[in-house]
């Protein structure tokens, strides 16, 4: 019998990355078949190959044995490939129903005009059957949280009674009660024979719903294994290739004197009330779902935008960003979580972008001393590692790891004494994982301090001596690396279990 | 030995950035131009004459400094409308005040006043986050208004030094080419050299991540249309000088041909690309096309077809070669 789906010798290269390297797979309808991998092992850049949003570089799809080209995503739709991708792509000024059924919209007499409370009528209804009633249909796309919009691209998706499903890691947004709604929606699918792509990296999640496990590595495929008969730490060796510990570096942490406390900080509607302290030398990590409330507290930390109460000290003195310049001289740096959108000029070269924030120690009286400039890039670019070493490369033609090596080379010549680090592996292959890791253990032993925000488990836990915990834009957990396991702080984070204390 | 070393340097210098700095692309172009300079020469026998070329150098000089101007705004991913304005700005003051204060002082208040419309324009779109298209549109009329409130007709000042700016010829050189290569130097000068031109630079490639970087954005944006500003009201200077009588119309539509020299010469209009070089070559190729029609008599509404089909070429080729990598 040929199976429903059939992707063979799929490869995809972006710019420097080879994301995918003759992947073949295999899927059945009515099956839940969930791919794994670390963050840039291709999970999400095949699944976008499967729905024509980009054209993989060599490879057939077949479907029911029958070649296809999915070449643009409108013969993806046709083919009733449906995917609900992480970061939702709702149109923001559209209501929920206008976005359920954009360009599906029902139409009064003669097609003429739309008819807003059929449409209305419909995406509850449609809202109703896939189990998550309590969204205003008439509500901006803009105004959802992120759970919410997350729901509603669920239910644009399963409106058109799609073939294939795929599904982009939506616990990243889920909290535990959604989640269990989404699984008896999917288990309901599964039954409608519909086939079901599950991409995530929690374990658990896999062992609740999955039928198969493609695990990816590296963009190419590592196997295909039933998740009834794979031990957990089967299935993580197959996704590391290596037991966890031997990327993160080791090192020994001694308590220095508090860089930065927090106090009592708040924005409204985005965090409330977050305390802490970072001390010298210390990693200290940042855990919970996406919009948690974590990236925005990094944000009002290096004054890109501002916190309305609270205080903050840096070395124990008063300090109130109103920007990023203020935070800078104060010796604080951001690594930013999106590299493309904020991190790096792509068409300027390595030195440009490398020296972007410490024009001023490389010029004289208002020109800048290029062989000053690039002694000091030069080093930089040595000291992390950045390949190759053509400062005078756009940084738009190296591969991620190295682009995001570039960025840290960056906040490190302006000599900050915090670095605020933002997701600072997403979008990184491994080897690369591991050498940023080592650097940020280097900058830790040399005294520095460190605020990891990750969404990654294995990376909080392998590089933190402290772990916090958000939800909901409040801290609601506080871990010592002893104490910390994926279950409790993964509990902690989705709204179970707590931390040793709960603020 | 010596020159061996001097061509591996220079091998070095040529491929830096992992990739020649003139590509195929450019190179064609640039032997487009020489085609264009050759067809100049077969079918007007006047084109390669000293007079000529005297003139042509002439003829560019008021697009050069208004096209250089518009690089730098649309470096930092906007567009200055509000040129050709100012141009009749500069050139009308100039005119008007070179009788009572001197050539000297007349050109560094006419140049000032430029300077000052171009800072009005940035401080607005920087500080409010406003649509550079909008703001200079607006301030294209605002400017045009103000100086027909100046004068209502034309200026020619009896100055006996008044047309020395824009007339003067050194050898077969104008003195006002000199004086716009001279711009395009410091421009070259600023945008590659100074931590504010690469900030300029960098704008244009990424907003976010030069305000995140500490740099002083606004600043640097205005800093842009000032430049802009100041570089158009010396070219409405020049202009004038060069005419000998200043109209309150002058400049007119003037924003196109600045715009038009920057695309031909690789600038992409939302920042993220553009050369000083670039750009002058672009400037060139207009001047050229423009002089050549005219001696052959063309009238002028051919020229503005071919001259827009010229810039359509151009934008393609770009275009497609940037889409490719």
């Amino acid at each position: 019998m040929t199976p429903f789906l059939q992707m063979s010798g799929i490869s995809k290269r972006f710019g420097g990355t080879q994301a995918l390297r003759s992947v073949d797979l295999t899927a059945d309808s009515g099956e839940v078949h969930a791919i794994v991998g670390e963050n840039g092992a291709g999970k999400s850049t095949i699944s976008r190959i499967l729905t024509g949003a980009v054209q993989s570089d060599a490879g057939q799809i077949r479907l029911d044995g029958k070649l296809q080209y999915v070449t643009s995503p409108l013969i993806g739709q046709q083919l009733g490939i449906r995917m609900v991708a992480q970061h939702a792509n709702l149109v923001p000024n559209l209501s929920v129903a206008e976005n359920v059924l954009l360009g599906a919209m029902p139409t009064g007499r003669f097609g003429w005009w739309i008819d807003m409370a059929a449409a209305h009528r419909q995406v509850e209804q449609i809202l109703e059957s896939i189990g998550f009633e309590g969204i205003n249909v008439r509500r901006r796309a803009s105004r959802l949280s992120a759970a919410q919009r997350q729901v509603v691209e669920i239910a644009k998706a399963v409106s058109v009674k799609p073939r294939i499903l795929i599904m982009d890691e939506p616990s990243a947004v889920l909290a535990q009660d959604d989640l269990t709604k989404l699984f008896t929606l999917i288990r309901r699918l599964r039954e409608q024979n519909v086939l079901i792509f599950y991409i995530s990296h929690r374990l658990d999640e896999l062992y609740a719903i999955a039928d198969r496990v493609t695990v990816l590595k590296d963009g190419a495929l590592v196997g295909t294994v039933d998740p009834r008969e794979t031990q957990r730490d089967e299935l993580i060796r197959l996704m590391v290739g290596r037991p966890l510990q031997d990327i993160f570096p080791r090192r020994v942490w001694q308590a220095g004197a508090d860089i930065l406390s927090v106090n009592s900080l708040s924005r409204t509607g985005v965090f409330e009330n977050v305390s802490f302290t970072v001390a010298q030398g210390e990693i200290v990590g940042v855990y919970g779902l996406v919009g948690s409330g974590r990236t925005e507290v990094a944000r009002c930390i290096f004054g890109a935008d501002r916190a309305e109460s609270g205080e903050m000290r840096v070395s124990g003195r008063a300090y109130r960003p109103r920007s990023p310049r203020d935070a800078l001289r104060a010796g604080i740096a951001m690594l930013t979580e999106d590299r493309a959108s904020d991190g790096l000029v792509l068409g300027l070269s390595i030195r440009d972008n490398m020296s972007l924030a410490s024009f001023a120690a490389v010029s004289r009286m208002g020109v800048i001393d290029r062989r000053t400039q690039s002694e000091l890039v030069q080093a930089k670019a040595r000291e992390v590692d950045v390949r190759p070493p053509n400062i005078e490369r756009p940084v738009g033609k190296l591969s991620g790891g190295n682009q995001q090596k570039v960025v840290l080379a960056k906040w490190l010549l302006t000599n900050a004494r915090l670095l605020l680090l933002d997701e600072p592996t997403r979008g990184v292959d491994v080897a690369a994982k591991k050498e940023i890791y080592t650097a940020i253990g280097h900058l830790a032993q040399q005294g520095m301090g460190i605020l990891l925000i990750s969404s990654d488990l294995p990376e909080i836990l392998g590089m933190c001596d402290r772990m916090l915990v958000m939800r909901e834009g409040r801290l609601v957990g506080e871990f010592s690396s002893e104490e910390a396991t994926e279950e409790n702080v993964l509990a902690c984070a989705s709204g179970g279990g707590k931390g040793t204390h709960a603020h | 030995m010596h020159t061996e070393g001097g061509a591996a340097r220079f091998r070095a210098w040529w491929f830096a950035g992992g990739e020649p700095r003139l590509g195929a692309l450019d190179l064609g172009l640039m032997l487009g131009f020489v085609a264009l300079l050759l067809a100049g020469a077969w079918f007007a026998e006047a084109f390669f004459t000293e007079r000529n070329m005297s003139n042509l150098m002439r003829q560019v000089v008021a697009n050069g400094l208004i096209s250089l101007g518009m690089l730098l705004v649309i470096l930092t991913g906007g567009i200055d409308l509000s040129v050709g304005s100012v141009v009749a700005l500069g050139g009308v003051l100039f005119a008007g005040i070179a009788d009572q204060l001197g050539i000297g002082p007349a050109l560094l208040v006419a140049v000032s006043a430029g300077a000052f419309a171009g800072f009005v324009n940035g401080t607005i779109i920087a500080r409010f986050k406003l649509q550079s298209f909008i703001i200079t549109l607006a301030t294209m009329g605002i400017v045009r208004g103000c100086v027909f409130l100046y004068t209502e007709v034309p200026i020619s000042p009896s100055h006996s030094a008044f047309r020395d700016l824009g007339a003067t010829l050194i050898g077969v050189v104008p003195l006002s080419m000199m004086i716009m290569l001279a711009c395009y130097a410091l421009v070259w000068f600023y945008l590659n050299r100074t931590p504010a031109g690469r900030a300029t630079v960098a704008i244009g490639g990424n907003e976010e991540t030069v305000r995140l970087a500490g740099i002083n954005v606004q600043r640097t944006v205005a800093t842009a249309y000032m430049l802009s500003g100041a570089l158009s009201a010396l070219s409405g200077a020049i202009l004038v000088s060069r005419l000998g009588i200043a109209q309150p119309s002058l400049g007119f539509a003037y924003e196109l041909d600045a715009i038009a020299a920057c695309v031909i010469g690789g600038a992409a209009l939302g920042g993220g690309g553009g050369s000083v070089g670039g750009t002058l070559f672009g400037v060139l190729t207009l001047g050229v096309i423009n002089n050549l029609l005219n001696l052959v008599g063309v009238k002028s509404f051919y020229q503005d077809i071919v001259k827009g089909a010229v810039i359509i070429v151009a934008v393609l080729l770009v275009e497609t070669k940037r889409r490719k990598k």
